[in-house]
């Protein structure tokens, strides 16, 4: 066992702990996953000090357990974000995201001149790598890699 | 969503390929019937392209059928700023079955998943132009007796051209080798060589345009386009490297046909033409009876 270190945020009883995320990525996290809507006590924290992020963002969301469907859709912009669920202080789970096989409506597709991007057509994409992710659009069919990766 | 449509050639499986070709060789020796009788079809125009759209109507007076449509986007309420969305719900209550040429990318694929009836894709820009692959491979079929096993050349812009990766796509199911020749800046894309080695099919990439031809059993041209360069010396340099002259064909084989999906400019000599190998002026008339076929299948009859 590790010396226990300080908590730079207050624990919580039960819900879910997202932490490892970039501090420049918090806001896209809290965007996707929709917590704007949450209605539970929710800790928001970034730049705190990570060893191998420099900079982190964490957040903590109370009696909140999110479907492996909403969790993968974070690994379109962040893969490495970890998911711990805690049970009565304890985590009783930890999980790493995974990338999932089709994304539908989080991603615009990089092609302007399709038609997503001209009318307001709902995107999908077919998830045709996993690392680095490589997104091929329903519609245009071009394919949009993870530098050009714009979360609506 | 209407799964009848045709919007990517890969909605067609190897079997209904065959299946639209042979029924393309029964309209070539009976053109002319009325199974479309008392069917409308929606002829949407959203940019002009006479070529395809004469080659569609004729297909379908041929069969009988009635036709509604636009030639060009300012000649519908487009131009009054009407969705695409909307401009299908309310033509897919008119008609049988919509054939469509829009210059946005996707566009044929949503318009399917809009409209009540199945959906021709006649061009979405530089996406897909499946109608066009299927009267390449009917003469490919026609002129050669069988689509196995085939050498084939393509020549030109490799980079840009929707129709040679569409027809890359297609004849991928027939074991063919490939042979590219294209400048380094317009070979083909990246995406198209991790298909073929996933598919396990041969392919070699040339950028000399000589006598390798001499193994061709299809030479697939296309047209180098000035404004795909963005140096202007680059493009002075190649244009005139992948033009083919008759000279270039006289230790071809027999069978050899030159296909090319027009307008030309001046990737082919004029003294081609009079070469029996010279098969283009041919090809874009074998359009009516792939179309005939793809639009019988689209209904069903």
């Amino acid at each position: 066992m590790t010396a226990k270190k300080e908590l730079q945020v207050r624990a919580i009883k039960n819900g879910t702990v997202i932490d490892h995320i970039p501090a420049d990525l918090l806001f896209k996290v809290i965007n996707i996953l929709e917590l704007d809507k949450c209605s539970t006590s929710v800790t928001i924290g970034n730049n705190y000090k990570s060893d191998i992020l420099g900079k982190k963002g964490i957040i903590k969301i109370s009696e909140k357990f999110f479907e492996a469907e909403e969790i993968n859709k974070i690994s379109l912009i962040a893969p490495n974000v970890k998911f711990n669920i805690i049970k009565d202080y304890q985590v009783v789970e930890k999980s790493v995201v995974e990338a999932p096989n089709n994304v539908e409506g989080i991603v615009k597709c990089m092609n302007p001149k399709c038609i997503t991007n001209v009318e307001e057509v709902y995107t999908k994409f077919k998830v045709m790598s996993s690392s680095p992710i490589t997104l091929k659009c329903h519609y245009c069919e071009k394919i949009t890699d993870h530098k050009n990766i714009t979360i609506k | 969503m209407d799964n009848r449509s045709l919007v990517s050639i890969d909605d067609y499986t190897k079997e209904e390929i065959l299946e639209v070709l042979n029924r393309a060789a029964e309209f070539e020796k009976n053109p002319n019937s009325n199974i479309l009788e008392g069917k409308v079809i929606s002829s949407l125009f959203f940019e002009p392209s006479t070529r395809t759209r004469l080659s569609f109507e004729t297909a379908i007076s041929r069969m009988g059928g009635k036709i509604v449509g636009f030639t060009d986007a300012s000649s519908s309420s487009t131009s009054k700023g009407e969705t695409l969305n909307d401009t299908i719900k309310m033509v897919s209550n008119y008609s049988d079955l919509i054939v469509m040429r829009h210059p946005i990318e996707g566009s044929a694929r949503w318009a399917s998943e809009v409209s009540d009836v199945p959906v021709i894709n006649a061009g979405d820009g530089a996406n897909q132009h499946p109608t066009q692959t299927m009267l390449d491979l009917y003469s490919i079929l026609k002129t050669q007796g069988t689509l196995e096993n085939l050498n084939i050349f393509m020549v030109g812009d490799l980079k840009y051209g929707r129709t040679v990766h569409s027809l890359l796509m297609a004849l991928s199911h027939f074991n063919p080798t490939f042979h590219f020749i294209a400048p380094v800046e317009l070979e083909i894309p990246r995406a198209y060589k991790i298909f073929m080695d996933k598919n396990k099919i041969t392919y070699h990439e040339h950028t000399e345009f000589n006598s390798i031809i001499n193994d061709a059993d299809i030479l697939y041209m296309t047209r180098v386009q000035r404004e795909r360069f963005a140096d202007p010396l680059e493009y002075e340099k190649v244009k005139n490297v992948y033009i083919l002259k008759n000279d270039m064909l006289k230790d071809t084989k027999d069978n050899l046909r030159i296909l090319h999906p027009l307008p030309r400019v001046n990737e082919i000599a004029i003294d081609v033409d009079a070469n029996p190998k010279a098969y283009y002026f041919e090809q874009a008339l074998n359009g009516v009876y792939a179309r005939q076929a793809i639009i019988a299948k689209a209904l069903d009859l």
